[in-house]
């Protein structure tokens, strides 16, 4: 399809344009469905209904009306605020989350950018977030921003470590950076996904990239930053309306972005678990979306399930548990390689 | 080394009680929701229920138990007595009426739905009923009066019992003076008897003179109002 | 090179935020992270009860108890009422006093369910808070059915209570008791012993026996110290030495005694000993009548009484002087939150901010009792 999109508009512009807007519209109608299926979800694991009535279908209409409200609402900039960072701050943050769209295959035929280093694209311009979180923190003029801030830029920092540290060792496997070339080592039967290979390391592997991207994406048991109950809401607490909103939509890309890399590193990405059956470019987004969605399922059943991490614990976590066991990881995937061929 | 395999411990017992917990939530996301669709759906309320009052004029005699059981000053009462010619009739309990009753107001603004002002009621006129949704806009409306009185009958009614009152008054005040006058002079006459043996002769004389002093008190006050 | 300026910072938290439980203000002084003192600033709900109590007769102060700890009126009803009837020197039918007990029990359970999910809910754990008020729905389901209040009962007046127990009283407490034992259980997987949850309340907020015993503190604060002192065996009240039931303490098992966690399991534990308790009472509850004892008009002679129970939260007292009319001289009440709090800048040194949020919340204070 990519190569239809050029085929029409030339490489040119036109060609970035429509390609940059297609993630775009992913993201936002895949925001609305996952903060219903959140809203649904923790419902009826704590026993309750959730939505029920906007939209009369068990409240599909719900992050519709959300939109709608935080639209409307008075763009509220506190008086002591440093203006242009707190007016940049939830742009950075969304744009961290949305340039990683860039390398993702959504289908064999459909890729934003076919570079060969894709993911180590992804994981560098995901960083951008960190920025964006620091300025949110500073400039909002209020103590429990800043604090939230500072947490978060450390959190998001420290797990940067192990989650590349877990990318390494399938990289190491497939022998490309290539997220297409990674998709394409694991076409045939399900058997074939990495995580089932060198068994059982590259399942200690894929169990350490979940963690650190829950924790890259600021979910629970690692919701420090926007804690509720501690610091009122961390950086973003002197947001309100649609620039909360983009946080909030930042935080849902993410979170899809995360759940597509650990499927295409680990899962076979789009290739179809029944070899060539229910395969084809097509099928291919269909493949890559449901288990992105199954990814996601399990982050939030995580987040109702768990209490969160105190700052310093989720560091300890961080350097002490999942940094050396990554480590060690890779010398034994590598080990293997080597050995066995 | 007890320190590594503390480590190693910590780590496993993180996983396994997080498997755990992961478990039951899952559990619960296929039993079915405890929770019901108010306003489509509600809760019914149990017989003994404390909410809103309602009083039965008909059976209220106006004797003030419930205004002074009432513990946050919720409830206003004024009553005015009926005169001897007025039936007011009978409450269910057969006990005859003899006030009206001018104002019942209850405040549920105020109102802390305790109770405690059911129990005293003689005729048990005033109960707690099952209505909880009574919200208004403005706090005013939550004051509701219960009287059956139209504000001009009460009016006319107070009238009534205080000229009623007067007259009573009036009377009473009459009697007296005619007692004391009349002990006055039997007083006299005592001090005159061992004077004058003519004296009871003039014991007469004191009681018509009194009557025209009382009615002045009467005449001021209708000059007032 | 200039000297590198570091100062104490002073957070406020509070009266307005999520997880004080209420409104209160604790002034953080901190330097970083870690907290130097922690001073609360009570008052933000003082609603005037005791100069309110000398404006009432006996009888009109009980709904203004009920409004003391909101989520343990029973309790608070309870203390009041054994009070007035030792002042005017009655004794209750014996049916009174096992009713009492079992709503007394009960309402144990279910002010210690608000406790532990709304701590859950402050650690970050969303989901138990849900399974503890559905628990407890059951619970306050049994009490409108009996005195027609969920929340403020008016329902133990000294001589005897508001209204007799409902047919079917009995069918649904012990059904309740059965169902909810396997949920203790469940409670204990999803969050208690969740390793997550662990970390956070063990070794936090160590209160040691001897500080808690000079502060006063009473009730599960104490226990969890591993002080084993309990109202209803060491001064016993009504009918608690008729049934078979132990005091929990804390004792370290995760962490070092005094600790949060131990704070949180002894309401867990004491939960299954309430239990216990009911189960024994429900069987038990002879005949009689309620209101035979209720005295027409409580006109107490002069004189003055201190009666304490135990309550969810710990030693509720009350303190009454009567000048021989209806209306009482003077009303004080003891309420424990208001003790258990003093200790609050003791055991707070030291830890991190996030530890203040774990340590209020396993204080357990409500702060209706605190500020009366």
């Amino acid at each position: 399809m990519h190569n239809f999109i050029i085929q029409y508009f030339g490489t040119n512009v036109w060609t970035a344009l429509v390609s940059s807007v297609i993630p775009l519209i992913w993201i936002l109608t895949y925001a609305l469905v996952a903060i219903w299926l959140e809203l649904k979800i923790s419902a009826h694991m704590q026993d309750r209904l959730g939505p029920m009535r906007t939209g009369k279908w068990h409240g599909w209409a719900q992050p519709l009306a959300d939109v709608t409200k935080l639209l409307q609402k008075e763009d509220i900039i506190p008086a002591a605020a440093d203006k242009a960072l707190y007016l940049l701050a939830p742009f950075l943050v969304f744009v961290g989350g949305y340039a990683a769209y860039a390398a993702i295959p959504f289908s064999p035929a459909y890729i934003g950018a076919d570079i060969n280093v894709g993911i180590f694209y992804i994981i560098a311009v995901s960083a951008i977030v960190v920025l964006g979180i620091l300025m949110a923190g500073w400039s909002s003029n209020n103590k429990w921003s800043l604090l939230g801030a500072m947490r978060t830029a450390a959190q998001l920092v420290s797990y940067e470590i192990p989650s590349s540290l877990a990318v390494l060792a399938v990289i190491m496997v497939a022998g490309s950076l290539s997220l297409n070339e990674i998709c394409e080592a694991q076409s045939g039967w399900f058997w074939n996904w990495f995580v089932f290979g060198k068994f059982p390391f590259l399942f200690i592997t894929f169990v350490i990239y979940f963690i650190a991207s829950l924790a890259e994406t600021n979910r629970a048991p690692f919701d420090i930053p926007e804690a509720e109950s501690e610091l009122v809401a961390g950086y973003h607490t002197e947001y309100s309306g649609m620039r909360f909103a983009i946080f909030y939509v930042a935080e849902y890309a993410n979170m899809f972005t995360v759940a597509a890399i650990a499927s295409i590193l680990f899962f076979g990405g789009w290739s179809s678990p029944f070899g060539t059956f229910m395969s084809g470019p097509v099928w291919g987004a269909f493949w890559l979306i449901s288990k992105g969605m199954v990814m996601i399922f399990i982050q939030m059943w995580l987040r109702w399930t768990l209490p969160r991490f105190r700052v310093d614990q989720l560091m300890y976590l961080s350097w002490k548990v999942l940094t050396p066991f990554a480590l060690v990881n890779i010398f034994a995937v590598g080990l293997w390689i080597v050995l066995k061929g | 080394m007890s320190s590594v395999s503390n480590y190693f411990r910590n780590i496993g017992k993180g996983f396994w009680t997080v498997l755990i917990g992961m478990k039951i939530t899952m559990r619960h996301l296929f039993t079915p929701a405890v929770t019901i669709q108010y306003p489509d759906a509600r809760m019914g309320i149990p017989e003994r229920g404390r909410n809103r009052l309602y009083v039965n004029m008909d059976d209220c005699i106006g004797c003030d138990q419930c205004e002074m059981a009432c513990p946050v000053n919720c409830i206003t009462i004024e009553t005015a007595k009926s005169l001897p010619t007025e039936d007011l009739g009978l409450t269910s309990t057969g006990q005859k009426k003899r006030l009206w009753v001018t104002k019942f107001d209850i405040d549920f603004g105020k109102c802390c739905y305790c109770g405690l002002c059911v129990p005293p009621c003689p005729t048990e006129c005033i109960y707690m009923t099952s209505v909880y949704e009574f919200s208004a806009y403005d706090r005013s409306e939550l004051v509701y009066n219960f009287t059956t009185l139209t504000p001009e009958e009460s009016a006319a009614k107070v009238k009534q019992a205080q000229e009623a009152e007067r007259e009573a008054a009036a009377k009473k005040a009459a009697a007296a003076a005619a007692a004391a006058a009349q002990k006055a002079a039997q007083a006299a006459a005592a001090q005159a008897a061992p004077a004058s043996p003519a004296a009871p002769a003039q014991t007469a004389q004191p009681p018509a003179q009194q009557p025209p002093p009382a009615d002045k008190p009467a005449d001021q006050n209708e000059n007032k109002s | 090179m200039a000297e590198l300026r570091t100062e104490e910072m002073v957070l406020n938290m509070g009266p307005q935020h999520p997880s004080t439980h209420g409104v209160l203000r604790v002034e953080l002084v901190v330097d970083g992270e870690v907290v130097v003192d922690a001073i609360p600033h009570i008052g933000y709900l003082h609603r005037c009860f005791e100069k309110h109590a000398e404006a009432m007769n006996y009888q009109q102060v009980i709904p203004y108890c009920d409004r003391m700890d909101y989520l343990s009126s029973m309790g608070n009803d309870f203390s009041y009422a054994l009070a007035v009837e030792k002042l005017l020197n009655i004794k209750v039918p014996e049916r009174v006093e096992y009713i009492r007990v079992i709503m007394a029990e009960l309402q144990r359970i279910a002010s210690h369910l608000v406790a532990i999910g709304t701590y859950g809910l402050d650690i970050g754990a969303f989901t138990p808070f849900l399974y503890c008020f559905r628990d407890r729905e059951i619970i306050l389901d049994i009490f409108e059915t009996t005195c027609g209040a969920r929340l403020l009962y008016n329902y133990m007046w000294p001589g005897g209570l508001s209204h007799d127990i409902p047919p079917g009283f009995v069918e649904k407490v012990k059904a309740f008791v059965k169902q909810f034992r396997p949920t203790i259980k469940e409670l204990n997987d999803l969050l208690s012993y969740n390793e997550i949850f662990v970390k956070r309340t063990a070794n936090v907020g160590i209160l040691p026996a001897d500080v808690a015993i000079n502060y006063g503190v009473s009730g599960p604060t104490l226990r969890g110290s591993g002080v084993k002192w309990d109202l209803r065996k060491d001064d016993p009240y009504s009918v608690y030495h008729k049934f078979e039931w132990d005091v929990v303490v804390g004792k370290g098992d995760v962490g070092t005694v005094g600790d949060c966690w131990d704070r949180y399991m002894v309401k867990v534990w004491e939960m299954e000993q309430s239990l216990r308790i009911i189960e024994q009472a429900v069987e038990a509850i002879p005949e009689g009548n309620v209101q035979a004892a209720i005295p027409k008009r409580i006109r107490p002679p002069v004189g003055e009484v201190y009666t304490r129970t135990e309550t969810a939260r710990g030693e509720l007292g009350y303190y009454i002087i009567s000048d021989g009319s209806a209306n009482p001289s003077r009303v004080k009440a003891r309420g424990p939150s208001f003790v258990n709090l003093s200790v609050l800048p003791e055991i707070s040194r030291g830890y991190l901010i996030a530890d203040m949020i774990a340590i209020i919340g396993s204080v357990d204070i409500v702060l209706g009792e605190v500020d009366r």
